[in-house]
């Protein structure tokens, strides 16, 4: 098999705070292939959007310590000097921010802010610039991207706006986009029309994506892959059928749980009791056991692995392979 | 609109006598000036339309809808945070639409809000007890020896520990924010909670957790509630009834499990096949109905029926009979979704819609769907 398109080995990612150390990253390794789709799926605070800007070289470099390698083409990204950082970003990866409200700046018309983009990269004119730009915008489905060009954030709707983002990140026809949460602060139906967008434009560019997002049902119909995160480790990863049919970490099953079905009549929901933990005292053993209700006696002292169950499919739990299997049928599966 | 339209009601469930809260004609409209000192009226925000909604006591009204449809507004107008344009809100037998000062404080204890940023609705600078304490002081409904007990109470109902009395909003997660909103509407034990988006900035696993308790709540205090979100799911979850808002007007109410089996209006219909399944199987199986663009503006909402200009219904009834116009063009729609306004109509005891062409078919997976039953 071809090399991958990037390979996170050990990735752990931590600040110093005045209350102690935040390990917002705990030794993540991973791999995402040309064209495969990936979706990270977590609560707050488990360290998805981390990972993934330490792959952008967004987390400061004087108040994090980083550790791993982040391996984009064979090239070890946290090796790089800023300026050489520089030019992997935009152009090789490129990213959509989840607000898109705040991550637009409202000074700027939007055709001139995607035309920064392009120029800043590219040896082009300030013309040629402005022609990809509203070139791009039409590729992301903007009717009347001449004048839309033209106008400021403010004039745009949510929608709009996360298409005028997705525009600017693939403006460079980089080879992953990284999609953090991107439409987490949109209805419904805008929702479709941006994750259709997403896999559309995919096939266009000939680009891998990674899609983060806190909501299971969100990512179900155009991930091959699909990995969770917990408290700054992978716990589960597996391709979309494994993850949803076959799930076998109890947080995975508290996600699927979670979720209200349009499709089954249900009469209580099954939250995961509790809250994130703390990334500073991180609970001894498996991190997720106080919140698990099949924890037992080793839950609590020893940290399970990430172990292959079957074939792609790894899981870092300690419960038998029978029992797993068991409490997804019987727990799990029957509301579905 | 009109008088007509004023004279109708939604459908009654059966067996609930009076209903606690009804709206009749409901309009709310915001005017545009231009000027700063001849400050000129060159418009309106139309922003909610004329809405007739009846809640029953104990029962939980959903209110779904995209940004921009006037479903928040419509929340403000019922607490009394907006004045209604037009129309009247009858509250618990009593015409509330134009109380004033200490009649509407008294009305104002039995109608609270739970709002939608957990983040943003509390202040920052107080501390959880003088937040959820807030009502007791203005209300004065309880000895203030009592409050701080009270208040804890109030904790203790809605999941938090108590002795977090003295803490600040800040060192409170997004599910334990919204904790803290939903004790200080409850407070005053009213009878009725207007929810707008409580959980929509929330985790999926912590919205699992916020939803249960106000159910759990709703059984305890006997609570009726108006439940508005833009996520169908949630709203299916946890209403018995569920109306859909379009541009300030609602164009489908009915019970939740038939709006869901049957839904008669394409915008429902697009709405419905717009929720995420979290099974890629059934996901991949169902035909999406991806609307184009976004809600049309309020300010001069299109004629006719105002969803037309998306529809994807009438766009396909329209090629489908080749209706052409004056010049011979062809029409993206059919003519009487542009020149006549659709009433709402019954489909069945529970059940009313506004649409010309109502829809036959559900759009689950394994199912036809609308566009292919073209024949209205």
């Amino acid at each position: 098999m071809a090399e991958p398109l990037l390979e996170v080995v050990d990735l752990t990612v931590s600040f110093p705070t005045e209350d102690g150390l935040v390990k917002a990253v705990d030794h993540v390794s991973l791999t995402v292939d040309s064209g495969e789709t990936l979706g990270v799926v977590g609560e707050s605070g488990s360290g998805k959007s981390v990972s993934f800007l330490t792959v952008m070289g967004l987390t400061n470099r004087k108040s994090a310590i980083v550790e791993g390698k982040v391996l984009f083409q064979g090239v070890d990204l946290l090796e790089l000097s800023p300026d050489e950082f520089q030019e992997f970003r935009g152009k090789k990866i490129g990213m959509v921010f989840q607000d898109p409200m705040t991550s637009l700046h409202p000074f700027y018309k939007v055709g001139d802010q995607i035309a920064e983009t392009i120029l800043a990269h590219r040896g082009v004119s300030k013309k040629e610039a402005a022609d990809r730009a509203v070139d791009m915008l039409q590729r992301v489905g903007i009717p009347k991207p001449a004048e839309r060009a033209k106008q400021y954030p403010h004039e745009f709707s949510g929608g709009m706006r996360q298409r005028a983002m997705i525009a600017m990140a693939l403006s460079l026809n980089p080879d992953l986009l990284i999609a953090d949460e991107p439409t987490t602060a949109l209805d419904v139906t805008v929702q479709a029309q941006i994750l259709e967008l997403i896999s559309r434009l995919k096939e266009e560019f000939n680009a891998a994506v990674v899609i983060i997002t806190h909501d299971l049902g969100v990512v179900a119909e155009y991930c091959d892959h699909i990995q969770v995160m917990y408290a700054g480790k992978i716990v589960e990863k597996g391709s979309a059928e494994d993850i949803y049919h076959a799930s076998e970490h109890p947080y995975t099953w508290g996600l699927l749980r979670s979720i209200p079905r349009l499709d089954a009549e249900v009469d209580r929901l099954q939250p995961i009791k509790g809250l994130p933990p703390s990334l500073i005292f991180v609970p001894s053993g498996c991190a997720f056991h106080p919140r698990c209700p099949y924890a037992f006696e080793r839950c609590l002292d020893e940290v399970p692995e990430l172990l292959p169950t079957d074939g792609m499919h790894y899981t870092a739990c300690h419960l038998s392979m029978s029992d797993r299997e068991r409490i997804f049928h019987e727990d799990v599966e029957v509301r579905r | 609109m009109s008088a007509v339209e004023a004279e109708r009601t939604s459908p009654a469930p059966v067996g609930r006598g009076e209903p606690l809260l009804k709206l009749e004609g409901i309009k709310k409209y915001f005017p545009i000036t231009r000027g700063i000192i001849f400050q000129k009226h060159i418009g309106d925000v139309h922003a909610v339309d004329g809405v007739d909604l009846e809640v029953y006591p104990a029962e939980t009204v959903g209110l779904v809808g995209e940004t921009g449809c006037g479903k928040s507004t419509l929340a403000r107008v019922v607490t009394r945070l907006h004045d209604a344009s037009d129309g009247t809100i009858t509250f618990d037998g009593q015409d509330i639409t134009h109380l004033k000062g200490g009649e509407l404080r008294e009305v104002r204890r039995d109608i609270q809000m739970v709002f939608q940023d957990p983040y943003a609705s509390l202040n920052p600078r107080q501390t959880v007890g003088s937040i959820i304490s807030a009502p007791f002081r203005l209300h004065k409904t309880i000895p203030h020896d009592k409050i701080k007990t009270e208040v804890q109470d109030l904790m203790q109902l809605v999941g938090l520990n108590p002795e977090h009395f003295n803490r600040f909003p800040h060192e409170f997660s997004g599910g334990q924010r919204q904790r803290i909103g939903v004790a200080r509407a409850l407070a005053l034990r009213p009878k009725l909670i207007v929810c707008d988006e409580p959980v929509s900035a929330l985790d999926v696993s912590i919205q699992a957790q916020i939803l249960n308790l106000l159910d759990d709540l709703q059984r305890e205090l006997k609570l009726t509630y108006l439940f508005i979100a833009h996520d169908l799911s949630v709203v299916k979850h946890v209403s018995d009834r569920v109306a859909v808002m379009y541009l300030g007007k609602i164009v489908e109410i009915s019970d939740g499990e038939d709006l869901y089996r049957n839904p008669k209006h394409p915008y429902t219909g697009a709405l419905l096949s717009a929720v995420p399944i979290a099974d890629p199987d059934l996901a991949k199986d169902r035909r999406r109905i991806i609307l184009e663009g976004d809600v049309p503006s309020p300010i001069d909402p299109p004629p006719g029926c105002r969803f037309h200009p998306r529809c994807p219904r009438t766009k396909a009834l329209a090629k489908d009979q080749h209706v052409v116009d004056a010049q011979g063009n062809p029409l993206r729609y059919m003519p009487s979704c542009h020149d006549e306004e659709p009433l709402l109509v019954p489909h069945g005891p529970t059940h009313m819609a506004a649409c010309h062409y109502p829809l036959e078919a559900r759009i689950m997976p394994g199912e036809t769907g609308p566009e292919e039953q073209v024949s209205p």
